[in-house]
């Protein structure tokens, strides 16, 4: 016979308001098994945990049943308790009679009744519960950081300042992401390359930094702590060991006049070449859509100037394997397409404003390349259709963002201060040109943030008007937007030699197919989904892996920086233990009845099941079977629902315990 | 978009504009860009933004008396590139047959509502429009409304241009199917 002890709370007047906590202790009492029953104001204050431990110790209780809140807000409390009393924590089962009994229910006799129905339930739980012992697993203290921007870079340094190796893979051929490529950057005007380059330097020169540019992910297995990483990295045609990056050889590469799309194809490039001057790692790539020697096997002309010998036309891409015990994404965003073709059907494009059709008509990051120092023109504004200097600018906010028609409703945050920025980055470098900018709101909240935008205004002169853009037409070389100012409740035209659309941030490509590959969660539109908005803003439901950067929301560089620095701390919580302790509640599979048909292994969403052997002590083969990685289980209880022969069961939640439930109701 | 109804119960006149244009009024978040494509909204004394501002604020009645609506030509581009997707044309359709009903077109707005009965009858009649016959019961209702000879003469002019681009037929052509056109204008009517 078991000796269980249930607990009532009061919760103070939130249970024994509609539950007769004393009838109620009486009538649990007489249930089989229950060796004491009583009620308190509150179980979980300290001198009600002290009652539990107390009358643990006094009547050798073997479970505990507490009849009270929400398991989600205090079995942690009741199980520690507990472990201080010498008992399992697993022996710990909590009814709820709180959210789903008093506060839900007016009448006191039926709610009572009801509460001693879960309280049932519980004890008949509690009397099935086995001793568990929490899972223990090794730590790779490693981390992989996924995306080399502002956020990724951040996050990489300060993992490994912490003193704990990081892999990095970057995509492209050089780190840096979006924010190398921005002319100055908001509220204080810093020139973006100044303050990210000598960043971008220390990834490149850091002892526990290892570099992967133009690579990426291609597989994930494992869990936390045990992460094996495979990394595909891109043919480069290049051997970056040997080469020395000299630039003799796109300096002599004949092709000069490829888009470049580090200038948004506001500038060209050769066929060999490094994306911008301060690349790191600064060594070129090969184009092999565009190098006559690939293609058909012309020109060679680099591969005969190297003196390095660096050049290598027969690489093909290679597969590398790391362990890691933590993943870092941080894959950043691009902007929203403001043309007519979409890569998904939910989003449709702006044919109104004519970008795509109208060289004069850009979107906001071709715009920074257009103002940077390092850019195409050298920090020259140069309009793109005729290299004339523009005297009147329009610059629209809201393109894609907040527009339900176009798909995406919500707020790309950053525009508004970009948008600022760039009328006033304009008026410093056109004295006698003037800004105009459409806006529907000004949302500058943040530090300087206000003053900022109204410095464009007040000092740098911007026009603003609060009203959206509805068409875009060229009208004898000029741009004529037609807007409307809702404030004078008119509408109004604007003859302009440029226009900048603000376009609204996406998710980069590819994110929905690296998420599922780390079994991370993304909303409608690809954001990524931290594991809760407030209190774990930088994990993810997958344990061990972490997000930060405009890859979760839109978010400029200072929150990007700053969510970088929170999953970097995450990551040096992860690794500060020896070993990583895990909730034993998971499934397991009879391998003496289980028949190897692997319907659990299809089934689990963590892919937690493997195929695997019985084989005697002596090693001889005896049946094949399922067998579940407590590393990667999540105790879900999906293969308990779908084995046919019934050998799949779930710790914590047996299917003996269930039906001992059931039967104790009916 | 949201499904329920928020408008308050003081906003009758907005309740039905909702239900004859089969929007939602709250969805419209004033950003302007039905104004901004206005062909017509130089001219409105109560732009299209500001006509649903005040149906959102209650004050229907000002929408209703407003000149505006009048002057609509029911082009479109409003409803077609509203980021919300509120049927702004729809709404003016509607103001104007609430005006209508309730009698309270302004006298200077008269003379397009005859023109636009007028336009509407001859389309009841023939399913097409014949230009002479629109022309003459447009200018026959119009004077017997305010009684001014101006009116029957003005864009005279315009006929040797009409004729010229061969709209002037002195009978006009109908459609074969006439019962159809009666089912659409019986179900146009039909408000439920």
């Amino acid at each position: 016979m078991s000796r269980i002890g249930v607990f009532i709370c009061w919760c103070g007047e939130n249970i024994a308001r509609t539950v007769d906590v004393d009838a109620l202790a009486q009538e649990v009492s007489k249930f089989p098994g229950v060796r004491c029953a009583m009620n308190y104001k509150y179980v979980c204050s300290d001198p009600g945990q002290a009652l539990v431990r107390e009358k643990i110790a006094a009547e050798k209780l073997d479970a505990v049943v507490i009849a009270s809140c929400s398991p989600h807000m205090h079995l942690k409390t009741f199980r520690r308790a507990a472990q201080l009393a010498g008992l399992n924590p697993y022996k710990v089962e909590m009814a709820n009679i709180r959210e789903h009994c008093s506060w839900v229910h007016h009448d006191r006799a039926k709610a009572t009744a009801k509460a001693a129905s879960l309280i049932r339930l519980s004890v008949e739980k509690a009397r099935l519960d086995h001793e568990l012992q929490p899972i223990r697993v090794p730590v790779t203290r490693r981390a992989l950081v996924i995306g080399g921007g502002v956020a990724g870079i951040q996050a990489a340094l300060d993992i490994a300042d912490a003193g704990y190796e990081v892999v990095m893979v970057e995509r492209e051929p050089s780190i840096g992401g979006k924010m190398a490529g921005l002319s100055e950057t908001f509220p204080t005007l810093d020139c973006s390359q100044c303050i990210l380059t000598p960043r971008m330097v220390e990834v490149g020169q850091h002892p526990r930094i290892k570099l992967y540019s133009y690579s990426e992910v291609e597989r994930v297995e494992g869990y936390i702590g045990n992460f094996t990483i495979t990394i595909r990295q891109k043919a480069r045609y290049v051997d970056i060991s040997k080469c020395t990056g000299c630039g003799d050889c796109w300096s002599v590469c004949p092709l000069k006049r490829n888009k470049s799309e580090f200038d948004y194809g506001m500038g060209v490039r050769a066929s060999i070449y490094v994306p911008f001057p301060q690349a790191v790692p600064a060594r070129p790539v090969i184009d092999a859509k565009t190098c006559a020697k690939i293609i058909r096997n012309g020109c060679g002309l680099c591969e005969k100037k190297c003196k390095a010998g660096a050049i290598n036309f027969q690489d093909t891409d290679k597969l590398v394997e790391e362990k890691v015990g933590a993943v870092v994404v941080a894959t950043g965003y691009k902007l929203y397409d403001i043309g007519e073709k979409q890569d998904k059907a939910s989003l449709a494009g702006y044919g109104e404003y004519g970008y795509g059709q109208y060289k004069d008509v850009i979107d906001s990051l071709q715009f920074e390349r257009l103002l940077s120092a390092s850019g195409p023109t050298n920090g020259v504004l140069k309009r793109p259709s005729d290299g004339a200097e523009p005297k009147n600018v329009v610059f629209i906010s809201c393109v894609g963002s907040r527009d339900n028609a176009k798909g995406l409703p919500y707020c790309s945050k950053i525009c508004c201060m970009y948008t600022a920025k760039h009328a006033m980055l304009y008026k410093h470098k056109v004295h006698d040109g003037q800004a105009h900018v459409f806006y529907m709101d000004i949302r500058a909240g943040g530090k300087g943030y206000e003053e900022f935008v109204r410095r464009a205004i007040e000092q740098d002169g911007a026009k603003y008007y609060r009203g959206r853009v509805s068409k875009i037409t060229q009208e004898d070389g000029k741009l004529v937007v037609r807007g409307a100012d809702t404030l004078a409740g008119v509408p109004i035209t604007v003859e302009a030699d440029l226009v900048v659309l603000a376009a609204a941030m996406r998710p980069a490509d590819g994110v929905a197919e690296l998420a599922q590959k780390l079994n991370v969660g993304y909303d409608e539109f690809g954001f990524l989904l931290e594991s809760h908005p407030k209190l774990r803003p930088v994990e993810t439901n997958a344990a061990g892996v972490f997000v930060c950067g405009a890859c979760q929301a839109p978010k400029d560089i200072p929150e990007s920086v700053a969510q970088a620095s929170a999953a970097a701390s995450k990551v040096a919580v992860t690794f500060a233990a020896d070993e990583l302790m895990r909730e034993p509640e998971i499934a397991g599979i009879n391998e003496q009845t289980c028949v190897a048909c692997y319907a659990c292994l299809r089934a689990c969403p963590y892919h937690a099941i493997e195929q695997a052997e019985v084989r005697t002590p002596r090693g001889v083969f005896v049946k094949h079977t399922a067998r579940v990685n407590p590393g990667l289980c999540m105790g879900c209880g999906t293969c308990v629902a779908v084995c046919p022969s019934k050998s799949a069961d779930l710790e914590g939640f047996t299917e003996q315990q269930i039906y001992a439930m059931v039967e104790s109701l009916v | 978009m949201n499904t329920a109804n928020p408008l308050p119960q003081a906003c009758a006149t907005a309740r039905v504009i909702e239900a004859l244009a089969h929007t939602h009024l709250y969805d419209c978040y004033q950003c302007g860009k039905c104004t901004a494509g206005c062909p017509m909204a130089a001219q409105m004394d109560i732009a299209p933004n500001r006509l649903i501002r005040l149906l959102q604020l209650g004050r229907g009645r000002e929408a209703l008396d407003a000149q505006s609506i009048w002057q609509c030509v029911s082009c479109q581009t409003c409803a077609t590139r509203c980021p919300k997707s509120v049927n702004c044309a729809g709404i003016m359709d509607a103001l104007r047959q609430l005006s209508m009903e309730e009698g309270r077109v302004s006298p200077a707005q008269r003379r397009v509502m005859l023109f636009q009965k007028a336009f509407l009858d001859n389309i009841r009649r023939n399913g097409r429009l014949h230009e002479l016959e629109l022309i003459v019961q447009f200018k026959l209702a119009g004077f017997m409304h305010d009684r001014r000879f101006s009116l029957l003469f003005k864009d005279a002019t315009l006929a040797p241009k009409l004729n010229k681009r061969k709209k002037l037929h002195l009978r006009g052509k109908k459609v074969r199917d006439r019962a159809v056109l009666r089912r659409i204008f019986a179900r146009s009517m039909d408000h439920s």
